[in-house]
């Protein structure tokens, strides 16, 4: 099979993938206990106020009414032309676009993702090759020991320490939102305020976005650095072990063309993988390191929603991170075949 | 001034249940140009001896006693970074099985660039380019191929490639470990020739490591006879051919196939090499020797001289023999 043509099954793939996760969140969503119209409501409500909303909402249609109509919107192309992203439905809490709140707050998500797994692959990928090359030694089992702890720490644990650290008693950096609140944050290209404000080509904003990023980026990276270590570690101690490595140092090359160029070069295939899946495991922790960190991203978002059984928000965000998370395994795959030589074809 | 001195080698892998000595005792040395082969059955310590001349016995190995001199410098002795330039451009090793020595994700050229300019770093990316593509052609591999990957050549061609790169900055020493054991038997024949014709050219001295000992009869000087560790017998091809000293020797030469014999009786020795773990006392091939005498049980026979060149470690010899604790002349 040609990699073109893996690609395109791949992509259809994602088809019924979403459809499966979308229809569990729908379902899970109505089985929850919990009334979005109670909810909506601050003090009791009348029994007529209370229908008229239901029908606003469209609630007092069957269920599979609902989700044939919500199907039926998702896929609706105009809409999409028009306003650039699918028909989500209208919140239920706030009568707005789901689409309109999740497009603005998927970019705050997308840029911690990026900056964590940044974080977490360089620390466990360098942690993983030096415990591999001192296999036994205390520096190896201090890094595994290292290694064991982030994956077991809570992240708000862990950000509330930094945050303490470095926000309260150093000050020195900000312990929440994506900018300094007295800066404007760059215009929206991409929505990524560090991309952002070097496409503009503003070094100030740049430095001020960076500096909101680093403690929720660097809590979340540590945290998901554990699992990258004992993958490099292990990988890293298997290829290390085969022939070509042996016959590499055989030849004289220097040790680090054969520790990286030879070994960490064919161990970083199965790493690869490996944070292809860990992306789904990110924007777990997004969620609560955008909780702990003020961090308005599609991570609270939920959060918010959740509490007042927002039917049509969750059901959106869940279905982008869907795609997100199909879209990154899709990308991963490709990079995949293209690292390695006995794939492509 | 012989290119290579080996003296009272001995090498353990320490393991949980107690130490394997791999290799014990062993002395030998081999001229500029010279060919030494190295037999023995699979376990008996070859490749240990072999990998220990570029100091790269593998992890728990440590060499515990003896020395390693190449051109009069003990390369034990050597730090790391000096041994770099020991192997690859004065020692280069092929190794057993062509299908996994290659970097996959390699082109095979980058292999050859990289190896060149390592070691000769005032060497062009232009002109490592061009011996690369010498050096493969003289291979007997289209020039072109110089752009694929490993997987895409077959085992025998990739062992080409590993002559090639062990070859490619024309070392004194070539140690050969088993290159053909994995390779079909009609393309075994073509390394071992490709081997000589480029050994011959460059002038190469070779170490040859084979469980097999008709291929390295038909292409070493000089042989040296494995045995758990141990070398039971050291002569020259022609002496080992026509005058094995050593049962054991005398055992592996009936188990080859002679086309010229008619009416030969292939004998395999019977029994199975010792536990290395738990080796027998006094000789270690004594279980398997029908000439076993009490002392042999009891004591480690020394390696008695026999003839000029010809040494054998076995009790049988003691009287008519030269009595020498170690060889350090060849
Ligand atoms: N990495 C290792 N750890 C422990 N023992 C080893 C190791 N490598 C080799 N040995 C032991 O050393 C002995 C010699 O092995 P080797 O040199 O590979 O023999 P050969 O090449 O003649 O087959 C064997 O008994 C083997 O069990
Ligand atoms: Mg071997």
């Amino acid at each position: 099979m040609g990699l073109r043509s893996y690609i395109i099954t791949r992509i259809l793939l994602t088809i019924p993938t979403l459809l499966l996760l979308l229809s569990m969140v729908f379902l899970i969503m109505r089985v929850l206990p919990g009334d979005p119209v109670a909810l909506h409501f601050e003090k009791k409500a009348t029994p007529e106020q209370m229908e008229s909303m239901r029908r606003a909402l469209g609630l007092d249609k069957p269920l599979w009414t609902q989700y044939i109509e919500y199907l039926g919107g998702l896929v609706d192309i105009g809409y999409i032309l028009e306003h650039g992203y699918p028909n989500l439905g209208k919140s239920m809490q706030t009568f707005e676009e789901v689409g309109g709140q999740i497009f603005s707050a998927f970019p705050a998500t997308l840029e911690l993702a990026f900056y964590s797994m940044i974080i977490a692959s360089v620390i466990g990928i360098l942690l993983g090759v030096i415990s591999s090359k001192s296999y036994n030694s205390i520096l190896d089992h201090l890094i595994r020991g290292v290694g064991t702890v982030t994956y077991a720490v809570p992240i708000f644990f862990l950000g509330i320490v930094f945050q303490l650290i470095f926000g309260v008693y150093l000050r020195w950096l900000p312990t929440g939102l994506r900018i300094n609140p007295v800066v404007d944050p760059p215009a929206t290209i991409t929505g990524l305020y560090t991309i952002d404000s070097l496409l503009q080509g503003n070094l100030f904003k740049f430095f001020e976005s960076l500096k909101a990023l680093l403690l929720p980026s660097l809590t979340l990276g540590i945290i998901l650095s554990g699992m990258f270590v004992r993958m490099t570690r292990t990988n890293m101690l298997e290829t290390l072990r085969l022939d070509f490595v042996t016959a590499a140092k055989a030849r004289g090359l220097k040790e680090s063309t054969v520790t990286y160029g030879y070994a960490l070069r064919n161990a970083f295939l199965p790493i690869l993988t490996m944070m292809g899946l860990q992306f789904a495991i990110l924007l777990g922790g997004a969620i609560l390191t955008e909780t702990t960190f003020s961090w308005p991203g599609l991570g609270r978002y939920i959060v918010d929603r959740i509490n007042f059984r927002d039917y049509t928000a969750i059901q959106g965000a869940v279905v982008v991170f869907g795609l997100f998370v199909t879209l990154v395994s899709l990308v991963v795959d490709i990079l995949y075949a293209y690292l390695d030589p006995r794939i492509r074809l | 001034m012989p290119l290579l001195e080996v003296g009272s080698l001995t090498i353990d892998y320490p393991t949980s249940r107690g130490a394997i000595r791999a290799v014990e005792d062993i002395s030998f040395s081999l001229k500029k140009g010279e060919t030494l082969g190295l037999a023995g059955e699979s376990g008996s310590g070859k490749s240990t001896l072999g990998l220990s001349i570029i100091r790269l016995v593998p992890y728990p190995g440590v060499i515990v006693k003896g020395h390693i001199k190449i051109d009069e410098t003990d390369i034990l002795k050597l730090p790391e970074d000096e041994m770099r330039f020991i192997r690859g451009r004065k020692a280069a090793y092929i190794f057993q099985d062509p299908m996994t020595s290659l970097n996959p994700v390699k082109r095979i050229g980058a292999h050859f660039i990289e190896l060149i300019r390592t070691h000769e770093p005032n060497t062009g990316k232009e002109e490592a380019f061009e011996r690369t593509k010498t050096v493969v052609k003289n291979l007997g591999i289209l020039s072109e191929r110089i752009n694929d990957y490993p997987h895409q050549f077959s085992g025998g061609m990739r062992q080409r490639i590993m002559i090639g790169l062990a070859i490619a900055l024309n070392p004194d020493l070539v140690i050969a470990d088993e290159p053909t054991t994995a390779l079909d038997v009609i393309v075994q024949a073509k390394i071992l020739d490709l081997l000589e014709s480029l050994r011959k050219v460059y002038g190469m001295a070779l170490i040859l490591i084979s469980h097999d000992l008709s291929i390295i009869l038909e292409r070493c000087d000089k042989i040296i006879i494995m045995y758990a560790g141990h070398m039971l017998e050291y002569a020259t091809s022609i002496e080992m051919h026509r005058n094995p000293k050593h049962p054991y020797t005398q055992g592996l030469l009936q188990s080859i196939p002679n086309i010229e014999l008619s009416d030969q009786k292939l004998v395999a020795i019977p029994g199975s090499p010792p536990d290395m773990l738990n080796p027998p006392k006094g000789c270690r091939f004594w279980p398997r020797c029908s000439y076993a005498k009490k002392i042999c049980r009891v004591k480690e026979p020394p390696l008695i001289k026999v003839g000029r060149n010809h040494f054998v470690r076995c009790f049988l010899y003691g009287k008519k023999g030269v009595h020498v604790e170690r060889n350090r002349k060849s």
